[in-house]
Formats: C-alpha cells, sequence, structure tokens
C-alpha cells in the first residue's frame, strides 16, 4: 500500500527521514564538548563581539542521554511502524488495520447486548423497547442519511412509514433487502413507445391510474402504449414487488408527481440503489433494524 | 612557486590563534545536593501547606456524595463528577475557564511576592520535601548523609538505604494509586488492585508511582532547573517591587569570620560571617549571595537560616529576607515596599481575575443540565404533506445531563404557523443522549421562498433544564 507515483520518492522520503535522524544525532556529538584554551574562567571559548564570552553553564549528562535514547528510539520505530517512504514497518500496522481492530473489538463487546435479537422474532422484537431504542440508534447513524431521520424519505428515498413497499414489506423481506440491498430499475422506454406525443399520452394515462389530475382524452390515446409498461407493472398498473416494480395506482411519487417527471421517467429511465448493509452491520443489528423498520407500518402495543 | 605568482598575490593578515590546550565538556554529571534542615517561619509555612494540600489530595477521592464518589473523572463514560456537579466533555468551557483562572492567579502573586507557588505548593516541591524528611529520619542530617553516601558498603549503610528505599516506595505507589483513583472510583480500584486484576489501572498505579518515586528521590531541584519553564519566564513577570528573597549586600560585605562581640565594623567587615549555612540549606544548591537567580524558588529557608545566625551573633535580623529590589536599592522601610504593591501590573491582574471568576461563576449558575443540537435533515429540504403543508424534517440531539430520566417537550416559535408536527414529548434516560426525528409544518403559503429562522424550545416537564436551539425552516420554490 504506497501512494508514492514511482519508488524513487519513496526511497527520497525514507533517506530524508534517515539522515535528518543522523544529522541529530551528529550535531548532538559536535556539540558535546569543545577544545579551548585553558584559561581557567570556566568560558565555551566562544568569543563575539571582540570580548563577549559564554559561560560554559553544563547540561546534566543525562540530558544528553535522554537525546540519545529519543534517536534510538526514534530508528527503533521506523523498524517497527510505517515511517520510511512506503516501507510498512514490521507489526504491518495501518490506520485502517487499527480501525477494524477497534471495530472487531467493539462488535465483540456487543455481542452480549445483541445476542438475543439474533433469535427472536421481529415482531417480538418490535415490542422490545431497549430494542427500538437501539434500532432508532442504528436507523440514525446508517439509514437517515437517505431515508431522512423521520424515516419518511425524499425524492428518489422511499418512505419506510407509509406501509407502500416497491419490495415487500414482510420482515422477511425487509431482512433482505438491508442484508443484501436492492437495485430498482426502470429501462428507458421512449424507443419502445413511440413518439414524444406517444409518451406523454401514455404519462397522461399513468397519471388516469391514480385518479390524479390528467387530460382524459390523451389518456385514451396512451392506454395502448400501457401494454408495454404492463410487463413489470401489471395489466392493472398495480406493480409487482417480486421486481421492485412500483404501484402506478396510488398516490406515492416517489421520482416526482406531474405529467413531466413521468414523460422524463419514461424517456430517460432510472436506475435506483438500496446498497447491502451485510458487510458493514452485524446479523443481529439487521435484526434489529428490520423489526425497527417494520414497526413504522405496523403499529403494535397500545395502538391496536 | 615563481617570484611572478609572489608578487601578484595580495598578503593576508592572518592573526596568530593560541592552541587550543584542553578538552572542555558542554555536560557533566550532576550533583546532589543535600540539603540541612532547619528550623524558621518559612520552614513552618512549608509544611504547613505540605500538609495541607496532602491532606486535601489524599483525602479528597475516598468522599462519598449519595452514591458515588465526590470527585471523579470518569474518563471511560466521560462523565466528571465535582461535588454536586456532574460536567460532560461539553463542558470543556469550563476546564478552560479553570485553567486561565489559574494562570492569572499565578501571575498575580508571582507579581506581588515572587516564586511563592514553586516554594510552596508545587507538587514537586511538596513530594520533594516529603522525600527529604524521609531521607533525613533514617540517614540523619546533611553531614550524615554525605558521610554515608561517601563511606563503603557497611551494614549500616545498607539497612539504612533499604529503609529510606521502602519507605520511599510505599510513599510513592500510594501517591499513584490515590492519583488513579480520582479517574477510577478509588474503594473498587483497591479491592481490584489486591486481587491484581485490571492491567491498565495497575500499570498507571505504577507509572504515576515511578514519577513520583523518580521526581521526588531522584531528580528534585533538576524538575525546577532543567524542565520548568515556569523558571524560564519568571523574569517576565518580576519587576523591581516584587519581593524576592535578597541578600542584603550593603549590609553583609564585606563577609567574613570573626569572633563574637568584637566591634567588627572597625575590621571592615560587614554582618555576613561567610558560615555558608545559607548555602547549605537550600534545596537547589544555590548561593542566595549571588544576587537573584532563575534557579531560587523563593522558599526562604536561608532567611530561617540566616536569621538563626544572626540572632546567635546578636546582630539585627534580615540580613537575607524578603524584600524587593527597590526595598534593598533604597533602603525602603516595610510600609513603603508595601505602598508599591498596588502598581498597575497587579491591579490589572487583579481585575482581569475578578472579571473572569465572576463569569465563570454566573456560568455555572447559569448552566443548563440539557444540551441539544438541531441537525437539519439534508437529504430532504422540504416536502408537501396532507392537508396542504409544508415540512421540514431535523433531528435534534437531546442531551440529558442529569442523573435521572427525564421528558422533554419540544416546541418550536418565531415562525408564523409552524408547529410540530411528530411526537412533541421525547424521554431519555439519565445521562443519554438520545437522537430524535423532529417534523415541523406550516400551512402552505404562509411563508415566502427561502430561509427563515426557527427556535426549538427544550423544556424538561421537571424543570430541570430550559434550552433554546435556532434553526432554520426552508421553503422551497
Amino acid at each position: 500500500m504506497s501512494d508514492f507515483v514511482n519508488n524513487f520518492w519513496s526511497v527520497y522520503v525514507a533517506g530524508i527521514t534517515l539522515v535528518g535522524i543522523l544529522a541529530c544525532l551528529l550535531l548532538l556529538v559536535l556539540t558535546a564538548r569543545k577544545r579551548v584554551v585553558s584559561d581557567n574562567d570556566n568560558t565555551t571559548g566562544h568569543v563575539w563581539d571582540e570580548d563577549l564570552r559564554e559561560l560554559n553553564n553544563p547540561m546534566p549528562r543525562w540530558w544528553m542521554w535522554m537525546f540519545v535514547i529519543t534517536i534510538v528510539f526514534s530508528l527503533l520505530y521506523l523498524v517497527v511502524y510505517p515511517g520510511m517512504g512506503s516501507y510498512a514497518g514490521k507489526l504491518q500496522w495501518s490506520q485502517i488495520g487499527a480501525y477494524e481492530k477497534e471495530m472487531e473489538k467493539a462488535n465483540e463487546a456487543l455481542e452480549p447486548l445483541y445476542a438475543r435479537f439474533t433469535t427472536m422474532t421481529t415482531q417480538d422484537i418490535a415490542k422490545d423497547d431497549k430494542a427500538m431504542a437501539i434500532g432508532e440508534r442504528l436507523f440514525m447513524n446508517n439509514c437517515a442519511q437517505c431515508h431522512g431521520s423521520d424515516a419518511r424519505g425524499s425524492k428518489g428515498f422511499p418512505n419506510l412509514t407509509d406501509g407502500d413497499w416497491l419490495h415487500g414489506g414482510a420482515p422477511e423481506q425487509i431482512h433482505e433487502t438491508i442484508a443484501k440491498g436492492r437495485i430498482g430499475m426502470m429501462p428507458p422506454q421512449a424507443e419502445a413507445v413511440g413518439t414524444p406525443e406517444d409518451v406523454r399520452n401514455l404519462a397522461h394515462y399513468v397519471l388516469s391510474l391514480s385518479n390524479s389530475p390528467h387530460d382524459s382524452l390523451k389518456a385514451s390515446l396512451g392506454k395502448s402504449k400501457f401494454m408495454i409498461c404492463a410487463a413489470c407493472h401489471g395489466a392493472d398498473g398495480k406493480g409487482n414487488q417480486m421486481l421492485g416494480a412500483p404501484n402506478l395506482t396510488d398516490d406515492n411519487w416517489l421520482h416526482g408527481w406531474g405529467e413531466q417527471a413521468i414523460v422524463d421517467m419514461i424517456t430517460n429511465g432510472k436506475m435506483n440503489q438500496m446498497p447491502a448493509q451485510e458487510a458493514k452491520l452485524t446479523p443481529a443489528q439487521i435484526n434489529v433494524l428490520t423489526a425497527y423498520v417494520w414497526s413504522f407500518s405496523n403499529k403494535q402495543g397500545s395502538a391496536n | 612557486m615563481t617570484s611572478v605568482n609572489e608578487e601578484k598575490t595580495p598578503k593576508k593578515v592572518i592573526p596568530i590563534q593560541p592552541e587550543p590546550t584542553e578538552t572542555r565538556s558542554f555536560y557533566e554529571a550532576h550533583k546532589r545536593i543535600y540539603p540541612r534542615s532547619i528550623r524558621g517561619v518559612f520552614m513552618r509555612w512549608r509544611w504547613a501547606l505540605v500538609v495541607l494540600t496532602q491532606l486535601v489530595f489524599y483525602g479528597l477521592p475516598w468522599l462519598e456524595w449519595g452514591q458515588r464518589q465526590m470527585v471523579l473523572f470518569d474518563l471511560g463514560a466521560r462523565r466528571f463528577y465535582l461535588f454536586g456537579l456532574v460536567l460532560y466533555p461539553q463542558d470543556f468551557i469550563y476546564l478552560t475557564g479553570l485553567l486561565i483562572l489559574s494562570a492569572l492567579a499565578l501571575f498575580l502573586f508571582t507579581a506581588v511576592a515572587g516564586r511563592l507557588w514553586c516554594g510552596f505548593s508545587c507538587p514537586q516541591t511538596v513530594y520533594t520535601e516529603i522525600f527529604m524528611w524521609i531521607e533525613q529520619k533514617i540517614e540523619g542530617d546533611r553531614s550524615a548523609r554525605i558521610r554515608l553516601d561517601q563511606g563503603g558498603w557497611t551494614f549500616e549503610k545498607l539497612w539504612k538505604k533499604s529503609c529510606t528505599q521502602l519507605v520511599w516506595i510505599a510513599v510513592a505507589l500510594w501517591t499513584g494509586f490515590t492519583f488513579v483513583g480520582y479517574f477510577v472510583p478509588i474503594r473498587e480500584l483497591g479491592v481490584e488492585l489486591l486481587a491484581l486484576q485490571g492491567g491498565w489501572q495497575i500499570f498507571w498505579v505504577l507509572f504515576y508511582g515511578f514519577a513520583t518515586y523518580g521526581n521526588a528521590g531522584y531528580m528534585r531541584e533538576q524538575v525546577c532547573k532543567y524542565m520548568c519553564p515556569y523558571a524560564r519566564f519568571q523574569s517576565a513577570m518580576f519587576d523591581k517591587d516584587t519581593l524576592i528573597v535578597s541578600y542584603d549586600p550593603v549590609r553583609g560585605e564585606s563577609r567574613g569570620p570573626r569572633k563574637k562581640g568584637i566591634d567588627y565594623q572597625a575590621q571592615g567587615l560587614g554582618d555576613c560571617i561567610d558560615c555558608k549555612l545559607c548555602v547549605q540549606v537550600c534545596p537547589v544548591g544555590i548561593d542566595i549571595r549571588d544576587g537573584l537567580q532563575y534557579e531560587c524558588i523563593g522558599c526562604g529557608l536561608c532567611i530561617d537560616a540566616c536569621n538563626s545566625i544572626m540572632d546567635n551573633m546578636h546582630y539585627p535580623r534580615g540580613l537575607i529576607r524578603l524584600t524587593t529590589q527597590n526595598g534593598v536599592a533604597k533602603g525602603w522601610k516595610h510600609a513603603q515596599i508595601l505602598r508599591r504593591v498596588l502598581r498597575p501590573r497587579v491591579l490589572i491582574y487583579s481585575s482581569i481575575l475578578l472579571a473572569l471568576a465572576v463569569a465563570m461563576v454566573v456560568s455555572m449558575s447559569m448552566r443548563q443540565p440539557l444540551k441539544v443540537d438541531v441537525i437539519r435533515d439534508r437529504a430532504s429540504l422540504a416536502r408537501i404533506v396532507a392537508g396542504g403543508k409544508l415540512e421540514n424534517v431535523y433531528r435534534l440531539q437531546v442531551m440529558n445531563a442529569t442523573e435521572s430520566p427525564q421528558t422533554y417537550s419540544i416546541r418550536v416559535h418565531g415562525l408564523d404557523g409552524a408547529e410540530v408536527a411528530s411526537e412533541t414529548e421525547v424521554q431519555v434516560l439519565p445521562a443519554e443522549t438520545r437522537g430524535v426525528a423532529v417534523r415541523v409544518q406550516i400551512p402552505y403559503g404562509a411563508a415566502g421562498t427561502g430561509s427563515h429562522a426557527l427556535l426549538f424550545d427544550i423544556d424538561a416537564v421537571s424543570g430541570q433544564g430550559k434550552v433554546s436551539e435556532k434553526s432554520v425552516f426552508i421553503v422551497p420554490r
């Protein structure tokens, strides 16, 4: 792991490092004593401005040894830790390695806390106040960046609280979404649909499915083109959770509402991705998060 | 060389340098100082402060406050218990304030009375004092110790030296243990150490124990002379009206031995009998008669020593005394010296110190045991929701800094029609931080496009904590 463009710079940096340390040692040796003309007045033999002389006020010898110790220490350090150009050091220590070790340790320490969540059902975890508090913190740290602190999402990022699911809202499906991630893909269909006029008509038909404001003439003209869409969104436009195809008949508009937004989507398509979290989170953490997300649309306890 | 060349080269005059004849080293082995014990006013003051500071230091961790230790700096949990207060890293500003206050207080009494801190209450001085006292009780006073060190290894030397070491190590370990007891509950620490558990705790106890043993047993005055920066910048804090330990050369010179009761002044002698007692008692091994030196820690033991000699000789006291440079030079009386205490430097230090102390007390008394950070969600700027409302989402980091669970109510003001649409009450466990998502709504069209100031009011239902935090509400185009 080296960020140097070529080997020369690595050697160059290592050289400067070593020469610097050795220069410190040389300086110490050269200035530790001096030959002077004996004059019995205990000066350093240093005279300037004709008659100004420096009194020799010796430092304790242990001070000099401490200097030597620092030099020895720095050489040992350079053997053990990275510091000589791209040489990684005997210990193979790195920041990332240290981070991973710390994370491992932290996860180990957390394991007893999470132990019970590995076997509990999602419904049971959702009833557990402590688990929900943990879920809240996990959500804030790992999910809120996209889905929002209130889990209601925003344009392009699904709302997790409205009971409307692209890939299914059963616990195991939520679990799979979090662990493995999802890819949502709407292919560009402009060519299959036909002229821009056709696309616009189709958009009005899609608007009509959810009883949104639309031009009924254009919608009836676009109806025939919906066959292309039906493959994924179903003949009735109710979507398909196996494919992650959205329901077009409800009033949730993940990628924007209105004629233009739908025209753009048909014309250009879209790739949307929910990244897989299993590399980042432990299985128990994913269980807790699953229950937390599931509880948004399955209110329990006092509510029922 | 040809003659042509000789003509062309200009003559250079080279001064004759004498040949160096000896090698001089700029380092030398440390010479041990054997301070002689002395009785007197300053010695009593020193001991009083040793006792006082160590009573506080060794005693404080054992005192309890309710269910916990009275003073405990729990680094692991990042909580700092100070009597009735619980402080968090967020209260770091108070530590800053305390350090600034300490520094200013140091400047103030250094300007007035020299190195009081060094001579009387610096841990280095205090522990050195304790270790020297142990040494002296076991091995005897100055001359006995010198004899013991220079003599060969007899049985007597062996047991005396081992005894000293044992007591030193015991005191050092207890000091290390006490120090760690400020960071780990001391009673549990004691139990753990007896069972030899807790690797890091053992390490730190040994570490601070060793540091105490090394510094107070062996380094002693060298810490002050070679390591401590304070000695180096004391001259920036002194002026001619600062009280310092000074020898009065006008009275003292010419120094020299004499018989008691003769008319020494007729022989051209001053009051100093050159007994060197002031040098022997000095813990940093200097001769105060050479004038003010950076090594002098202002402990005043030479004053005690000299006064005892002066009493003995029936001369007036105060040949070495606590006075100012002006006082010595101009032969001022006490009253004149004291009048100069209230000079601009001192007044400025005092007023800044007072102002800061007041600010510190006021801010401590106004401190809320509740901390809130408001962070707008950046993923979703704003959204329109059912009922023709415009919504912004915020994350509130609510930190309960009390020792009991709290319920907080969340309200907003500062923007017409704004209200909290999510839960308006949030429970936070003692000393916990909770991130809460808060949705704020205004009727659509109630405010123009752009960002509007908005204030979150978080109040503890129990009345323990009340905070207002600023944020913005964004209305998109």
